[in-house]
């Protein structure tokens, strides 16, 4: 797979355009008000089918993250830091963190958009200067 | 329970040069020998792995017709939970004699991918591929970090699993490690990182290998050749499949599975003699021994209360792809006492936990035989 045949199907399909504006979307529950992560026909909370998308503040603390010095797939450069970014709203991403080498478990961060070729990004994350929260 | 286990082998390990279909039916054949069957006593089968249809394969390849098939696919873990299956089969009385079987020639064929295969279907290849995971690696790295994080421990401490584990190779003719030097903490610090905190060192072995048990009811088991092994319990739990699903890393399927197996066979941690617990990196020992309730959280790595992985385990012995049938055929040598050097004296009752995916799936089998 290349970057620009990442798979979109119809319940994902709005996430993805969103991307194009730089906006990170959650689906949330409108029975239940679980945000849930990626986007689902059902909600894994109460499994109602009525969710609806919003958009996330796009703030974050790592929950864990490794430093991948191999490469998944031959050619890309390494190394690269692959995380679980929890949001603020509660829903966990994997992701890139971007603009530190050695970052730690419950580090405050922040999203920022990786461009890909056919006009959608890639959500990613850098460490968050301003977060009330940072901890070093 | 009233279902045992009457066989079981290992295929040939290692670097084969063998084709995974001979490997399988090499493992099957040696265990059937072991149990003094024949492949026409057999009327059911469970394997994984090869091919689309992989227990109907099998079925043609050993020329039989089964009345009893599963070839469902749970990764490694898949094992255990056969044998639950296979025990509820024969309970029924829907087959008498199971052959739960695997085997792999990746490392022959040089098959393994680090990035794994991601089916364009799933919400991970658009969610988790685009950012390059090692597949299964990456996710017991970042487990590993939370695990480290959590408890304020660092790599050295899971490099003493790592250590131990090629002590025990070292006991195996077996193990692919078995005539290389003893580890140190050092070594296993200084190896290549992978996917940090794990190095080299940390993972377990790419080999080919597999094996084959054989069970049918207690009863019968007592007019077979060998001292029948008692299928005591079992559990399972399915977790999730993307790396970004589990709301806590570190609370495991393994508890709930653990929890189940005990409760059905009556017993607890501290009856267990013996332990095979599926190591694809070191960090899984740890917790499985913590999440199955050997210790507390946080105290795995420190834990000697329970000889484990006297193989060598993925780490040091073996690790064909889908290591979950040779956990098994590990407990039930060391419940007869067939194992030489590595033999811990007077085993009564094994556990073996198995852990399939990205710590997707857990299943655990108690056996034990009588006093
Ligand atoms: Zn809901």
């Amino acid at each position: 797979m290349t970057e620009d045949e990442i798979p979109v199907d119809e319940v994902t399909a709005p996430w993805w355009d969103a991307t194009r504006d730089g906006r990170l979307l959650l689906q949330r529950c409108t029975r239940c008000a679980c945000a849930q992560h990626p986007p689902r026909l059902l909600c894994t909370a109460c499994g109602a089918g009525d969710l609806s998308f919003e958009e996330a503040t796009g703030t974050g603390i790592v929950d864990s993250f490794t430093v991948v010095h191999r490469a998944a797939v031959p050619g890309t450069a390494v190394p690269y830091v692959l995380a679980r970014v929890r949001l603020a709203e509660g829903p966990i991403l994997l992701t890139h963190l971007t603009g530190t080498a050695e970052p730690h478990c419950d580090q405050p961060v922040r999203l920022a958009w990786r461009p890909l070729p056919d006009g959608r990004r890639l959500p990613v994350f850098h460490p968050d200067p301003e977060s009330p929260w940072t901890s070093s | 329970m009233s279902v045992a286990v009457v066989g079981a082998a290992e295929c040939d390990l290692g670097r084969t040069g063998r084709s995974a279909q001979h490997l399988l039916a090499q493992g099957v054949g040696r265990a059937l020998d072991d149990a003094g069957l024949s492949p026409c006593d057999v009327d059911g089968l469970a394997t994984t792995g090869l091919g689309r249809f992989p227990a109907t394969q099998l079925a043609d390849q050993l020329g039989i017709r089964p009345a009893w098939t599963d070839s469902t696919a749970a990764g490694g873990a898949v094992f255990e939970m056969y044998v639950a299956r296979a025990a509820q089969a024969i309970e029924a009385g829907q087959c008498s004699v199971v052959v739960i079987a695997y085997a792999s020639n990746q490392r022959s064929a040089r098959s393994r991918s680090i990035g794994g295969a991601y089916d364009p279907a799933t919400p991970e290849a658009q969610f988790e591929q685009p950012y390059q995971p090692l597949w299964p690696l990456s996710y017991y790295a970042l487990l590993a970090q939370r695990y480290l994080h959590t408890y304020a421990l660092d790599r050295s401490d899971l490099a003493s699993i790592a250590v131990r584990a090629r002590a025990y190779a070292r006991l195996n003719p077996a193990a692919f490690r078995y005539a290389e030097p003893p580890l140190t903490v050092d070594d296993v610090l200084g190896a290549p990182m992978v996917s940090s905190p794990l190095g080299v060192l940390d993972c377990c072995l790419v080999t080919d290998g597999g094996g084959a048990i054989v069970l049918t009811s207690a009863a019968r088991a007592r007019h077979l050749r060998r001292e029948p092994v008692l299928v005591l319990g079992y559990g399972e739990a399915v977790t999730h499949s993307a790396m970004a699903s589990p709301d806590d890393l570190l609370a495991t399927g393994a508890a709930e599975a653990g929890a189940r197996a005990y409760a059905r066979a009556a017993l607890g941690p501290a009856d267990v003699d013996v332990a095979q617990i599926y190591d694809a990196a070191t960090v899984s020992v740890p917790l499985a021994l913590e999440q199955l309730g050997f210790c507390a959280p946080g105290e795995g790595t420190a834990f000697t209360g329970v000889p484990v992985n006297t193989t060598g385990g993925g780490l040091s012995y073996c690790h064909p792809g889908q290591l979950g049938v040779l956990l098994l055929v590990e407990a039930v040598r060391q419940l007869r006492g067939e194992c030489g050097a590595r033999q811990v004296a007077g085993a009564r009752t094994a556990l073996v936990h198995g852990i399939g995916g990205i710590g997707s799936s857990h299943a655990t089998v108690l056996l034990g035989v009588r006093p």
